[in-house]
């Protein structure tokens, strides 16, 4: 059965606050999850103030500040700083997205962060990604063909069919987009989720690959794809400003067509 | 099971290679359901606002009878169609999932072959 609330071992406790320094005048609050797997201990919030004047503009600027100047126990991912690599996912102020490309300007008041919902927390903001890069790389994503390709060329593509990939090749695989889907919050071990079936179409209407049947085959479950309902969570929330939920409906709409067009 | 990798799980039985005629079929039961609900409107004021006789001549006509038998034909289709989806969605132990989708089928079979059943006599007997 689904599950609408917390185990025991999982309800959040008011942790530790940490002030601003004295003398700071622009001051804001972070309240950030933290949770250690080796302490026994329940999840807490812990409280940082931060003084502005000498933080970066993003999210993870702030993130950055508190483990390199305040606790360095706080635990998270992040690479490229920049929206690319796709690491710092977390949920802030109630909403997924990527902490690097996302500016403190942008919340009026305190900002509240937590690792992506509804998967298994590692530590503090890590979430495991076990499952999600499992389920990736169960639709194949790389071009299948039985074509061998041109002896002294790549295998071509017109200006028109390369267009088609544009919004998909583009997804870092954050998974925000699937961790804010409640389908995929109570059917995540059979439903692919947003991400996933995003890629699953980048590689559908690749005009290189041989294989959309057998992709198709794949895909027609009544859990692997059709537990999408389209409630719109995951365009909402890409912080890349794709759209997953299309490309859900683009797989449908091809489901439907081989059967009755 | 707790040496399965992580791929072998997400594969677990593999595709059921279903879903489409159900998932097609709920979207065409709507569609049906917009124009006949119209008529079951006009039916469902008679039975309240006219004699008995004159709603039983309405329902009694070939195109009236007909629209109300598809009418809920398809209803009991879609309502049929919309619960299992809701179980699938927040019922996962498999054997509870499997009896109630069961259950729902049968008790909707049984509702529309009764309404069926209901609007032949009216149409036949008059």
């Amino acid at each position: 059965m689904a599950e609408f609330t917390l185990p025991k071992n999982s309800v959040l406790t008011q942790g530790k606050t940490f002030s601003a320094p004295k003398g700071a005048t622009r001051i804001r609050r972070f309240e950030v999850y933290r949770w250690d797997p080796d302490s026994g201990e329940n999840p807490r919030v812990d409280v940082y103030e931060l003084d502005m004047d000498s933080c970066g503009p993003m999210v993870l600027d702030a993130i950055l500040k508190i483990k390199n100047e305040i606790d360095s126990t706080l635990t998270f991912r992040r690479s490229c700083r920049e929206g690319v690599c796709g690491s710092c996912a977390m949920n802030i102020n109630g909403k997924n997205t990527l902490a690097c490309t996302k500016a403190i300007d942008s919340y009026p008041s305190t900002i509240k962060i937590f690792p992506l919902p509804h998967l298994q927390v590692v530590k503090d903001l890590v979430p495991d990604m076990t499952h999600f890069y499992a389920q990736y790389a169960s639709i194949k994503p790389w071009i299948e063909t039985q074509t061998p390709a041109p002896a002294d060329s790549e295998r071509l593509q017109s200006h028109e069919d390369r267009a088609k990939l544009d919004g998909l090749y583009d997804c870092v695989l954050c998974a925000c987009c699937s961790t804010s889907c409640p389908s995929y919050w109570w059917n995540s071990e059979r439903y692919l989720g947003p991400a996933v079936l995003l890629q699953a179409y980048r590689w559908l209407v690749d005009s290189r690959d041989e294989t959309t049947g057998e992709r198709l085959d794949d895909l027609e479950d009544p859990f692997k794809v059709y537990r999408c309902h389209t409630i719109m969570n995951c365009t909402d929330t890409c912080p890349k400003g794709l759209n997953p939920a299309k490309a859900i409906a683009e797989i449908k709409k091809l489901l439907v067509t081989r059967q009755q067009g | 099971m707790a040496f399965q990798s992580p791929l072998a799980k997400v594969r677990g039985l593999g595709s059921a290679h279903t879903g489409t005629g159900h998932w097609w079929m709920q979207r065409v039961t709507a569609v049906v359901l917009v124009p006949l609900s119209w008529q079951l409107l006009v039916f469902l004021d008679l039975t309240r606002s006219a004699p008995y006789q004159q709603t039983i001549e309405w329902l009694s006509s070939p195109f009236n009878g007909v629209c109300i038998i598809v009418w809920t034909l398809a209803a009991f289709y879609h309502a049929a169609l919309g619960l299992q989806v809701v179980i699938e969605d927040y019922v996962a132990r498999e054997g509870i999932k499997i009896i109630s989708i069961w259950a729902v089928n049968l008790i909707f079979s049984f509702l529309a072959i009764t309404a069926l059943v209901a609007v032949l006599r009216i149409m036949v007997t008059g």
